[in-house]
């Protein structure tokens, strides 16, 4: 039995245990209060809100995707305790803090529109056409205030306006789409889809298929590595071992 | 913790340490440690958690009967059904589909576009999704794709380094496929509008990864994985593709040898529903959040193996399944992100992993199994790691390296999403190094397939990470985003040409769990152990020592 063991790989799951099998409260030295949709519950001082509401009991199926801060499923609403400001976060990426007044947001109910992008013109107008409440836009800046990402959403959506489509792409691309801006904005624009319509806009019209990759298609196409590509994966492994450690590496 | 003093994000003993980098950064701005031999390379695999003894058992029942896998995986391959024959309702169907694609990540999301290019009307392919359309593996895919396009590289240079990353395992023509396609699927992404990082030209700007001879991977600032499935997702919709979300596959259903339809199970209300379909695309991820050997992970909420116990049910065969990828740098402190991925295209701009006395101990771009082996090597068996508050242990990866190499403003341009991640920690990636240990980050092997994602099974395809033998026993940075879209692209085509030909009537039944539950229960092996498992819990201890189940 003894060689099935592994000493080092058992010392590094104990150290994990807290991330992958649930807390155990004897580990744990410092405690806060949170109030999850106004009822209290004590939960320890080093935690996400999603894993402090995990903690509390909850087991989540909705308010929750990748985790990472990357899916925006987690979208939430908090207060703290004597604050009269109205937070936003996602519960992943957000610490929990003593005297937090919670709520998630997990769906924000959002028209998309339907189009085309390869028959629409590179121009202002396709704002106004699918999304013309964005003229309806205040100024007001709720939007950004509201953006977990910290983007400077009122800005893209008055490139929008102006038809500056690589600002806009800029400003919005590390929009994860959790749907606050849209949630808080007094005009109702849907700020996170009309900035998916300009990317792919300008994606397509302002960045385009670069040349050196219309011509390895091509190739492709044509056979150009056909004859190499047969004899290669024809090889043993003792062949391609070789050709693998001898093959020359590009510099840095 | 409230007793620790934090300086810039760190305790102060973190911070003394990270003095000891900051004092030999200037004498590793010229120097990189060479990448291994062969030989070396052996050596310091034997403790990588696959090879280290204790990870693996024999599978006792179905296809693969005999073959190695993790500990983890055969508890659910060995696991008895959720539903029993008899216990759902197969006289009424709710949805009868031409194409069934279960996962709705880049591989299931690519599928249904090809399919719909091909002439499968939009309200014929039904997509349903575990959790929210996207809610996957893919849009977490910091560092990029991999394509043969620039006129120094060639798809058989891109081949070569597959194999040579995937141990010489890969199946020959699935690998070719993969790389013959990636330039066109890059075309397509960018006539679809995606938007990818550019030299100043106009060219797209390309970087070198773990693995790579030619710098090949194009990416999305950090962001490249969200990037291509933000806009797959938008013309989804745009096309009307029919979607369900928040209902799981819970079992396939079958009419003798051949798949025929699924039931999908409510996550919220617990209904379920069934779908008949003539073609079904199983593209429903890895197993991350099953947590092997008790490693965290990179992976997303639903990430634990579903698609495969469904299919090995129901006569799939898999392959390499014995081979998980620990990604090597994911984050060990603070505690809130332990696990969380660090991009490999940080090394690729130069950050270096950096022990507790201030050296560069290993190539930063070796193959990923060489690289994690070397950072838990140097914690666990040198005992040059450096241990955090909570016992952790890791490595520097200095990340402020990036900018003496690549010039000031480099990182909040190409890292945008570790910069935030770390900043909600008071930690600035451009001054400080970060902690970094090896997690569970990728299923390497899995359903087999072949070069159209085509199964073993009668009307069964699979694409992405879900499917075996394209990556061999180690997949290389930039190669899963790749597969997702090649191979979705693939199933999606084969998918629709198959359907078009199959007339006649479809049975659906759940014959096949029968003889499986026969099967396991010949094998003597208990009724402990219920799978898909669906969800992973993270409940706390205390509060499911008190439940109690009313409803």
């Amino acid at each position: 039995m003894q060689e099935n063991r592994s000493p080092i790989m058992d010392r590094i799951a104990e150290a994990n245990k807290a991330a992958t099998t649930g807390i155990d409260a004897k580990d744990i030295k410092d405690w806060i209060t949170i109030y999850i949709m106004g009822k209290a519950y004590t939960v320890p001082a080093d935690l996400t809100i999603l894993t402090a509401m995990e903690y509390a009991g909850y087991k989540f199926v909705r308010g929750v995707g990748c985790r990472q801060g990357f899916c925006g499923a987690c979208a939430t609403v908090f207060r703290k305790k004597g604050d009269y400001k109205l937070q936003t976060g996602m519960a992943c990426q957000t610490r929990a803090e003593d005297g937090m007044y919670l709520v998630q947001i997990p769906f924000s109910p959002a028209e998309k529109a339907e189009y085309d992008i390869t028959k629409e013109p590179y121009e202002a107008s396709v704002f106004i056409k699918y999304y013309p409440e964005v003229t309806r836009c205040v100024s007001c800046n709720t939007c950004t205030k509201a953006c977990p990402q910290d983007l400077e959403v009122m800005d893209y959506i008055q490139a929008a306006i102006r038809g500056a489509f690589d600002s806009l792409s800029e400003v919005s691309f590390d929009c994860i789409q959790c749907g606050l801006c849209a949630i808080r904005c007094p005009a109702e624009i849907v700020q996170y889809n009309v900035a998916q319509l300009g990317r792919r806009m300008y994606g397509r019209y302002g960045q385009g298929v670069p040349e050196h990759l219309r011509k390895r298609v091509k190739e492709i196409a044509e056979g150009k590595f056909k004859q190499d590509m047969e004899k290669i994966i024809k090889c043993s492994t003792e062949e391609l071992r070789k050709i693998y450690t001898e093959r020359e590496k590009e510099p840095e | 913790m409230a007793e620790l003093k934090y300086i810039e994000g760190y305790p102060e003993n973190m911070r003394q340490e990270i003095e000891k980098v900051a004092k030999t950064r200037e004498k590793r701005i010229s120097y990189t440690p060479p990448a291994m031999t062969m030989k070396e390379r052996d050596e310091v695999l034997k403790i990588h958690p696959d090879y280290a003894p204790g990870g693996k058992r024999e599978i006792r029942v179905g296809p693969n009967k005999g073959n190695l896998a993790p500990n983890e995986v055969v508890d659910l391959l060995e696991a008895y059904p959720l539903i029993e024959h008899g216990d759902v309702n197969l006289s009424k169907i709710d949805y009868d589909a031409d194409i069934l694609i279960i996962g709705g990540g880049l591989a299931g999301t690519t599928a249904s576009l090809w399919a719909n290019d091909c002439g499968v009307p939009a309200e014929r392919i039904l997509l349903t999704n575990k959790l929210r359309h996207g809610d996957a593996n893919s849009i977490m895919a910091e560092g990029g794709t991999q394509a043969a396009d620039r006129g120094v590289d060639s798809v058989v240079k891109h081949y070569i380094d597959t194999i040579g990353g995937g141990h010489f395992a890969n199946k020959p023509d699935v690998a070719r496929t993969l790389v013959e396609d990636a330039p066109l699927i890059m075309k397509w992404l960018c006539e679809l509008g995606a938007i990818f990082d550019r030299e100043e030209n106009g060219d797209l700007a390309e970087k070198l990864a773990g693995g790579l001879s030619v710098k090949r991977m194009h990416s999305c600032r950090d962001y490249t994985g969200l990037e291509e499935f933000r806009v797959l997702r938008d013309e989804f919709r745009t096309r009307q593709i029919h979607c369900l979300e928040h209902y799981p596959a819970i079992e396939l259903l079958t009419e003798g040898s051949r798949v025929t339809g699924a039931v999908l199970w409510n996550l919220e209300t617990g209904d379920y529903k069934i779908v008949r379909a003539k073609a079904i695309i199983i593209a429903t991820g890895g197993y991350g959040r099953l947590h092997i050997r008790g490693f965290p992970t990179t992976n997303h909420y639903g990430a634990t193996f579903d698609g495969v116990v469904l299919a090995y049910r129901a006569g799939a065969k898999l392959r390499d399944i014995d081979a998980v990828q620990y990604h090597p740098t994911g984050a060990a402190y603070p505690i809130q992100i332990v696990g969380y991925l660090l991009t490999e295209k940080l090394r690729g701009s130069g950050a270096q992993p950096v022990n507790a006395d201030g050296e560069a101990f290993v190539y930063p771009l070796e193959p990923r199994d060489v690289e994690a082996a070397s950072i838990i090597r140097e914690c666990y068996v040198r005992n040059k790691g450096i241990i955090t508050p909570t016992g952790l242990r890791g490595v520097w990866l200095d990340t402020p390296l990036i900018e003496i190499k690549n010039g000031k403003g480099y990182i909040e341009k190409a890292f945008p999403g570790m910069i935030r991640m770390y900043k909600r920690y008071d930690i600035d990636i451009r001054k400080d190094p970060v902690l970094v240990f090896p997690t569970l980050h990728y299923q390497n092997g899995g359903i087999e397939t072949d070069r159209d994602g085509r199964t073993n099974v009668e009307g069964l395809w699979v694409a992405g990470e879900v499917s075996g033998g394209v990556h061999g026993k180690n997949r290389l940075m930039g190669n899963s985003t790749l597969d997702c879209l090649v191979f979705g692209r693939k199933a999606g085509m084969s998918t629709a040409d198959y359907v078009k030909s199959q007339k006649g009537e479809r049975k659906i039944a759940l014959d096949h769990l029968k003889n499986y539950v026969q099967k396991l229960q010949q094998a003597g092996v208990k009724e402990t152990r219920r799978a898909p498992i669906i969800l992973p819990d993270y409940r706390g201890k205390a509060a499911l020592a008190r439940m109690i189940d009313v409803f």
